[in-house]
């Protein structure tokens, strides 16, 4: 599986900027030259806290986001140097599942007409449109899939419980057999029993039909669970990425041990109580490396130069010190 | 009643209008200084329980059972007594702090607001209290966040001004309704860490409502599980996690749904199938029976509540079962 479907480099990405009523202070960019690629039929995951920049990675990846600089090659083609027709024309090979379920579907249409939606709008792929008929059927093949029946497509959004909107929006992702599906914490706002079935749900889908997932997600448990390899991001870079099972078992990275340090599994109850780290308000840094302000085990060095990320077997991080 | 207990609640019933009840006779107690974790998916009753003993079901809600604090039963209260209360003596913290706390003042008038509203309390000392809260909270800065806005604040400090005017007047009870849910990992960790701190420090009882077993895991006393408005289970947190813990089968499900991030990978992880119910449409017997594996014809009458062991106890049929002389 080492064919390379999707490969980003040197992204960087600073929102804002220069408004009106902006204060003129330097934002700190979202993305800054990070790198990375995704192997065809893998499941790259995306951790770390909010503000991380995993989701505008995420983003841009399908190029939802304009990077201010950098390529993304899809299957070989810079996407980002493509132009709006083209990116039209490529957009049904990759596909977006948001957090909420809710806000991604209109409240005003049933659940049919959503799912038909896809084919509809990008009704002349390969010279000839749709008929009704294939549509129908496809919607057929969908339901199925994602475990939903024909009763569901005379709901309104509002008329399904959070589990079954989140597998309709799986479905009309996947109406055009799209080849990537990037994925934006899309169990994070689901009870826990449902957030099982659709993590279920998404490895069997890839199983069956070859996808590979970009998965954007804050829990560890989650990308543990589905993710073949794991970047962990931090202050708009990658600080760690490697294989899921050696990143989240043998963190290098002090950032990594401490994300891991904080989760509360109840499979591991008196393990120990979370070793609170301190309580940080200062800014990171802007020279050395940027988790320097919270490292506990920080050094002279790591104030002045900042740490590119290196290695291998399997793995690659960003830190002087790394810790395995 | 349980005079020990700050907090009794017995057979406590929720509803609205001719509704059926949301929550149907739930009982649990909480000692002084416990944390008691309620934990339940989204629609089981967990929250209408902490809004009813805060005495904030809006009409037509109705509220029957008992809801005995510190000997008082809360129920048989005027509004008047029970705003005196509110704040004073119980206070509660929110998931989402923006929602407690005003945009158009600055976080040390809010929190002195409410000593104002409670204690008898000059402006110095007033003054004095608020920044010896927040120093409280672990904020190293308290100056500077008492004279900040909401929004200037992260959200992890948000949380601790909310939690600092919650405690301003040194509450008996302390309800925290998913008071980490928002927050990132290593924040939270600072958060339950504080929680623990003040419970030693401020000596107050919490009832921690969350979804998150992980929470309750690390920092409970005890633990009830709600599942569509009824008590599924209760007991010590140690009779509850761990390798060899017997619970209910709810309970069990929902530790099979969280993947674990150590020990080998599942291939596919053990979800609890369906969704849970609407009360209105609960089954009979067993709410959970329609989505557990071990469901029989026996769980069509609601299910006894049996002990397990020391203060454990579950609603279900299966012990009873287990215990029969012809069970092989």
């Amino acid at each position: 599986m080492s064919e390379v479907l999707l490969e980003a480099r040197d992204l960087t990405k600073t929102y804002g900027g220069g408004g009106l009523l902006s204060r003129r202070r330097r934002a700190r960019p979202a993305l800054d030259h990070v790198s990375v690629s995704v192997s065809r039929g893998e499941t790259l995951g995306l951790v770390g806290e909010s503000g991380c920049g995993k989701s505008t990675l995420g983003r841009t990846l399908l190029r939802l986001h304009e990077p201010d600089s950098g390529e993304v090659f899809f299957e070989g083609r810079d996407i980002i140097a493509l132009s709006a027709g083209d990116m039209r024309r490529l957009r049904p090979e990759m596909q977006m599942v948001f957090q909420d379920s809710y806000a991604a579907l209109n409240p005003k249409r049933r659940i049919g007409a959503l799912l038909a939606e896809p084919m509809r709008v990008h009704r002349r792929r390969a010279g000839a449109a749709w008929t009704p008929a294939e549509i129908a059927e496809r919607i057929d093949e969908l339901l199925d899939l994602v475990g939903l029946n024909r009763t569901h497509l005379q709901r309104y959004a509002h008329e399904m419980s959070g589990g079954q909107r989140q597998r309709v929006n799986i479905a009309r992702a996947l109406m055009l057999s799209p080849k990537l599906i990037v994925a934006d914490e899309p169990v994070s706002a689901l009870d826990v029993s449902i957030q099982a079935q659709v993590v279920n749900l998404l490895v069997d889908l890839q199983q069956r039909l070859g996808l590979t997932y970009v998965f954007v997600s804050h829990d560890l448990g989650v990308v543990r669970q589905i993710a073949d390899r794991v970047a962990v991001m931090y202050g708009g870079v990658i600080v760690e990425l490697g294989d899921t099972d050696t990143v989240l078992h043998r963190p290098a990275h002090p950032y990594t041990a401490a994300l891991l340090d904080a989760v509360l599994d109840p499979h591991l109850p008196f393990r120990r109580r979370a070793s609170a780290p301190p309580v940080v308000t200062g800014a990171d840094s802007d020279i050395g490396c940027r988790y320097a302000g919270r490292c506990a085990n920080v050094a002279p060095l790591c104030r002045q130069r900042r740490p590119e990320l290196g290695g291998q077997d399997g793995r690659m991080v960003a830190c002087h010190f790394p810790l395995a | 009643m349980d005079a020990e207990a700050v907090l009794d609640v017995r057979d406590l019933r929720v509803g609205f209008g001719r509704g059926v009840d949301l929550v149907d006779g739930v009982s649990f107690s909480i000692a002084p200084r416990e944390i008691l974790g309620l934990v339940g998916e989204s629609g089981s009753g967990k929250s209408l329980t902490s809004l009813a003993i805060m005495g904030l079901i809006p009409a037509p809600g109705r509220v029957g059972g008992q809801i005995g604090f510190r000997g008082t039963e809360l129920l048989a209260l005027s509004e008047a007594e029970r705003r005196a209360l509110r704040g004073r003596r119980i206070a509660m913290i929110f998931q989402d702090p923006m929602s407690a706390l005003t945009p158009v003042y600055r976080i040390g008038w809010q929190i002195a607001e409410q000593i104002r509203a409670h204690l008898d309390l000059s402006r110095r000392p007033t003054e004095t209290r608020v920044l010896d809260l927040l120093s409280a909270m672990g904020i190293a800065d308290p100056r500077r966040v008492a004279s900040a806005y909401p929004h200037q604040l992260s959200g992890g400090l948000r949380q601790r001004a909310m939690i600092a005017m919650a405690l301003s007047c040194d509450p008996d009870l302390l309800i925290a309704d998913e008071p980490t849910t928002a927050l990132d990992v290593t924040v939270q960790a600072q958060i339950l860490e504080l929680i623990l701190r003040l419970r030693d420090e401020f000596a107050s009882a919490v009832l921690l409502i969350t979804h998150d077993l992980g929470v309750v895991a690390q920092i409970a006393d005890r633990v009830a599980v709600m599942y569509c408005g009824r008590i599924a289970e209760r007991g010590p947190r140690e009779a509850m996690f761990g390798a060899h813990a017997r619970v209910h089968p709810y309970t069990a499900g929902l530790l099979g749904s969280i993947p674990r991030l150590h020990g080998p990978r599942v291939a596919r992880l053990a979800a609890i199938p369906g969704s849970p119910p609407n009360a209105a449409l609960r089954p009979p017997g067993c709410a959970f029976s329609p989505r557990c594996a071990h469901a029989s014809a026996r769980c069509d009458t609601p299910p006894p509540i049996v002990p397990l062991g020391d203060a454990h106890e579950i609603a279900c049929i299966l012990p009873a079962v287990a215990a029969e002389p012809d069970h092989v």
